[in-house]
């Protein structure tokens, strides 16, 4: 059984109708795991599927070997799961720091420490630790957002499209900070737009296509696949 | 040509009344802002609530006065306002579990609270009036003034005086010990934080598990001090009218916007603001520019900008200059 | 399908229900008080009607948020001074056209003003510049203007000291009272639209009180606090009733006493004037609401954003609607004083004006005109009605405790303030339970 196991999900937001039809992923302790896919293939929702943002009408989603299909996101973040959503990951009127200890907010012992462990992770954010959130560069911010969601020590993070709206250079950078949340053990789960790169550090890719997998595999298959390449990743 | 009288005189007429009236017009603009930063949504019964607070306090003084209970030379009031700001607070916790809470289960939109809060306004004004009537009423006892003009004029000499009445003076130790107290509580507690992030990133707060009925109700409970306090300071300087604080809202409302709706800073900056510009323009100078001038010359006028009639103009002036240069205030405030 | 078909028969049944009942309801009025106290609420009902009907436009039709109400109503008594009573020839020669003068001159300070911040723009000295101009503009105004206010304010202080009105017939005050406020609302939408809707809700509650500030305070208008009476009628005098022959044999006829039947016919008169004004109303509003206008005007409150891809000017549409509906209000006040025969800015109060009619709106329904018709003749009925019967309550309950003369007096004097609790409680009792008022948008 993988560490996160989300099986043959089918849903919608609201009262709509299905965007998920027998969508499936898993993500191992300590591995990468992107979904990539064309516009509208449903891959954001998938990730909201898991972390309980919509309801999952058929299916079901295990972590760490519990079934948490019917649980709040809030009650996901308890048991260890972390979330950046693509926009307004932030708190922008509060400081850096400030928005790292929001992060903690259901923790009760004492969070200093994980601090230390952002800042060292994400230097920039040490150094912008007291500024406004609101007032930082775009990739600072994504850095932010990723170490506010740390600081619940999650053992799965989720991103939704971090590298969004950044330039090429940030976005490398930020792929490198997220290989080293990995390293650290984590279990990361992330929806990215920009396929090629993010398959390059993925060490499993998941081609969404109308809700559906339409191919499953490690990174550098996806990434030799020649219809993946023909159809997704632009030849 | 004599710059030290005519500095005493607009000290006296100008400075220490505006900045009275300037941490009064703070603190409730501070309430409007709070309200709208968590709960987003204008609250036109704002006035009536410290209208309420007031009266809370009037009675509670009038029962320690019984009592024979007296604070010295400070008003009775102060030593009942603790107890105001409970019945307040009891009433708003109230009214937002019977009126507004549904509005939030049901998501309404900001509007539709405005509105809500349009009934609870009528139903407050209504209740207050059935209570204490219309009447003015006056309940600073104690000592009437700090510093008199007569022996101002005496001890420097000066032709002018200056006067500083004992509740200006409790006005401005009681506002900076009051916002010392709300920004202690937003900038370091926990849960001050959590208000604050909740009123920057909603969605962001309830994914940190912050609970958002809590932080509503903390809300309410700080509104309901802050707009007794208000109240209660403001009456004091001038006397308790209930119609007076339905007027009050405007000038509230425009301390508010024009610090930048949402923004606690903001909403104290907007405060002075309003204040000091309201008694500025319908301040008569003439006496300031007597001493000012020439020797045995004397304007022919009261040179006065504005009768103080037109007070409200000229809050509502500053508010649209701002809003024409900088719709989100000078501190920026937060647009839904 | 039957029942669908019947649910709309229902729905269609309801507006001419409840309007029997309303009927119902002022006719008890005539049966159990008298018909003077029917014919005064039916007539304030109907004015209350036509409010409701403005801010029903702005808000009903185009989601504006106008608290400023008891503005738009007062420019309309004021138009119904200015239009109806006699010019005061001496005030005019005093000081007439100099305080004209100076009105115009402090427009064009602030047009020069907007011109000269547009012609400055990139200058770092603009706001110094702006700030000098426009402080040197408004003492060049205020010379020219107070000795001219002070001239026209000392002819016969007692009767007149304003410069009075161009003695035209008071219908046409009417008009004039919905194009006043039509330019005071066209100044706020100018400035205030576009912006959120709590700003333009603020700036009309803002421009509200400095209209009244300015009808309170400036004497040489309309005599300020003192008051304009004996404002002249679209209808005939009590007095000239009876003393006419034919009005007395009329009277005779109805076996009415000549005195009471005089009162009642003229309230009569000024409500055929007033009904006719609310059909004329709110056939054009219908018609225009299913016009392709209206179609896009709901399209644009349903949703603003796609209106706007899809090339509606919404600003612009707003602007138009939020000076129709203040026009509405503005005609309304003018039928108002005209009724009342006198103004008295004192009596302009947020609560009454402003805030009751947006009970009218929410109570009948917003976004029907039926339904604001209907909201503001009921809420204007239980608005009269509560206080005598609050009144009729508390003296049942105080006879029961016996309690001193004075407390009594102190309880009756405030229980009358029932009335403002109990219109809030309609209005949130509404809101939760029936959001989409008595006559729901169709």
């Amino acid at each position: 059984m993988s560490f996160l196991n989300a099986h043959e999900m089918h849903g919608g937001y609201g009262k709509g109708p299905n965007i998920l039809h027998g969508c499936s992923l898993s993500v191992e302790k300590g591995e990468i795991a992107v979904i990539v896919g064309p516009n509208g293939a449903g891959k954001s929702t998938a990730m909201k599927a898991v972390f309980g943002m919509l309801e999952v009408r058929e299916g079901s989603v295990t972590f760490d070997g519990n079934d948490i299909t019917n649980l709040t996101p809030q009650e996901r973040v308890r048991i260890g799961m972390g979330f950046v959503p693509q926009v307004n990951n932030i708190f922008p009127t509060m400081s850096v720091r400030e928005n790292l200890e929001m992060g903690a907010f259901i923790r009760t012992d004492n969070v200093e420490e994980t601090i230390e462990q952002v800042y060292e992770l994400f230097p920039a954010v040490y150094e912008k630790r007291n500024q406004n959130a609101g007032e930082l560069s775009g990739g600072q911010r994504q850095q932010v957002a990723v170490g506010r969601a740390l600081m619940t020590q999650p053992k799965l993070l989720m991103l939704d499209e971090p590298t969004a709206g950044v330039s090429p250079i940030v976005m490398d950078e930020l792929f490198d900070r997220i290989i080293e949340v990995a390293k650290t053990g984590i279990s990361i789960l992330m929806v990215e737009q920009n396929a090629r790169q993010a398959l390059e550090i993925a060490d499993k890719g998941y081609v969404l296509v109308q809700g559906a997998n339409a191919y499953t595999d490690t990174g550098e298959n996806l990434l030799a696949n020649p219809e993946v390449r023909r159809t997704f990743l632009g030849g | 040509m004599d710059l030290l009288n005519a500095l005493v005189a607009f000290t006296n007429f100008v400075i220490v009344p505006a900045t009275a009236y300037g941490a009064q017009l703070a603190l409730g603009a501070l309430g409007v802002t709070l309200i709208y930063g968590i709960l987003r949504f204008s609250n036109f019964a704002h006035g009536e609530t410290m209208a309420f607070g007031t009266m809370s306090v009037l009675g509670i003084t009038a029962l320690f006065q019984s009592w024979g209970i007296s604070f010295g030379p400070l008003p009775t009031a102060l030593l009942a306002l603790p107890f105001g700001a409970l019945i307040t607070i009891a009433l708003v916790l109230s009214t937002d579990r019977v009126v507004y809470k549904f509005y939030r289960k049901v998501k309404a939109a900001p509007v539709m609270l405005v509105i809500v809060s349009m009934g609870v306004m009528f139903m407050m004004n209504g209740f207050i009036r059935m209570i204490v009537g219309t009447d003015d009423r006056r309940f600073a006892d104690g000592a009437r003034f700090i510093i008199k003009a007569r022996e101002f004029k005496q001890a420097t000499g000066l032709n002018e005086g200056l006067a500083i009445k004992t509740t200006q003076a409790i006005t401005l130790v009681v506002a900076i010990m009051t916002v010392a107290a709300l920004f202690y509580f937003l900038n370091k507690t926990r849960t001050g934080k959590s208000m604050r992030a909740y009123s920057d990133n909603e969605d962001l707060a309830l994914l940190s598990g912050i609970n958002p009925e809590r932080v509503v109700k903390i809300t309410w409970i700080l509104v309901a001090i802050l707009a007794t306090i208000a109240g209660t300071l403001y009456g004091l300087d001038k006397s308790f009218k209930p119609f007076i604080y339905m007027q009050l809202l405007l000038p509230i409302f425009a301390a508010a916007i024009v610090g930048g709706l949402g923004s606690p800073l903001g909403a104290i900056a907007g405060g002075f603001v309003i204040a000091f510009s309201e008694i500025t323009f319908t301040y008569a100078f003439k006496k300031v520019i007597t001493y000012l001038g020439p020797d045995g010359w004397k304007p022919d006028g009261l040179v006065q900008l504005l009768s103080t009639d037109y007070k409200f103009a000229v809050s509502f002036a500053i508010l649209i200059i701002v809003l024409l240069f900088k719709p989100t205030g000078l501190f920026k405030g937060k647009s839904v | 399908m039957t029942h669908v078909v019947s649910q709309n028969e229902q729905s269609r049944m309801r507006p001419p229900k409840y309007f029997a009942c309303m009927a119902l309801l002022i006719i008890a009025v005539g049966f159990f008080e008298s018909w003077n106290s029917a014919l005064f609420i039916l007539n304030f009902g109907l004015i209350s009607a036509i409010m409701a009907l403005g801010v029903n436009l702005q808000w009903g039709y185009a989601g504006l948020f106008n608290v400023g109400v008891v503005g738009f109503v007062a420019l309309g008594g004021l138009a119904a001074v200015l239009v109806s009573k006699p010019p005061v020839p001496e005030a005019w020669g005093a000081g007439g056209l100099q305080v004209l003068g100076a009105l115009v001159f402090g427009l064009a300070v602030i047009v020069g003003a907007i011109a000269l911040w547009k012609r400055l723009s990139g200058s770092k000295y603009r706001g110094l510049i702006l700030t000098a101009f426009i402080l040197i503009g408004f003492f060049i105004y205020r010379a020219i203007f107070d000795p001219a206010v002070a001239a026209i304010e000392a002819v016969n202080p007692s009767v007149t000291g304003n410069l009075g009105g161009l003695g035209l017939p008071i219908l046409l005050a009417w008009p004039v009272g919905g194009l006043f406020a039509a330019g005071a609302a066209w100044v706020v939408a100018k400035t205030a639209l576009g912006l959120r809707s709590d700003y333009l809700a603020i700036a009309t509650l803002g421009i509200a009180e400095i209209i009244i500030a300015v009808m309170k305070n400036e004497d040489w208008l309309a005599r300020g606090v003192k008051n304009v009476i004996a404002i002249p009628r679209p209808v005939p005098y009590e007095i000239d009733l009876q003393t006419s022959p034919w009005f007395l044999s009329l009277a005779e006829r109805f076996g009415s006493d000549p005195i009471t039947a005089s009162t009642i016919f003229v309230k009569l008169c000024y409500a055929a004037l007033f009904l006719g004004v609310i059909i004329l109303l709110v056939t054009a509003m219908e018609l225009a609401l299913k016009s392709p206008w209206g179609r896009m005007m709901r399209a644009i409150r349903d949703n603003e954003v796609s209106s706007e891809a899809m090339g509606k000017d919404v600003t612009k549409r707003h602007l138009q609607i939020f000076v129709l509906g203040a026009a509405i209000c503005g005609l309304a006040g003018a039928m108002m004083t005209t009724l009342d025969g006198q103004l008295t800015p004192t009596s302009y109060q947020p609560l009454r004006f402003t805030f009751l009619i947006w009970v009218m709106v929410i109570v009948g329904g917003s976004g029907n005109n039926w339904g604001a018709v209907l909201g503001g003749m009921l809420i204007w009925f239980l608005w009269v009605q509560v206080e005598p019967m609050s009144l009729f309550a508390a003296e049942q309950i105080v006879d029961i405790f016996n309690i001193g003369p004075d407390l009594e007096a102190q309880i009756m004097k405030r229980v009358i303030y029932l009335r403002h609790f109990s219109m809030g409680l309609i209005l949130l009792l509404v809101l939760r339970f029936n959001p989409r008022g008595l006559l729901p948008e169709r």
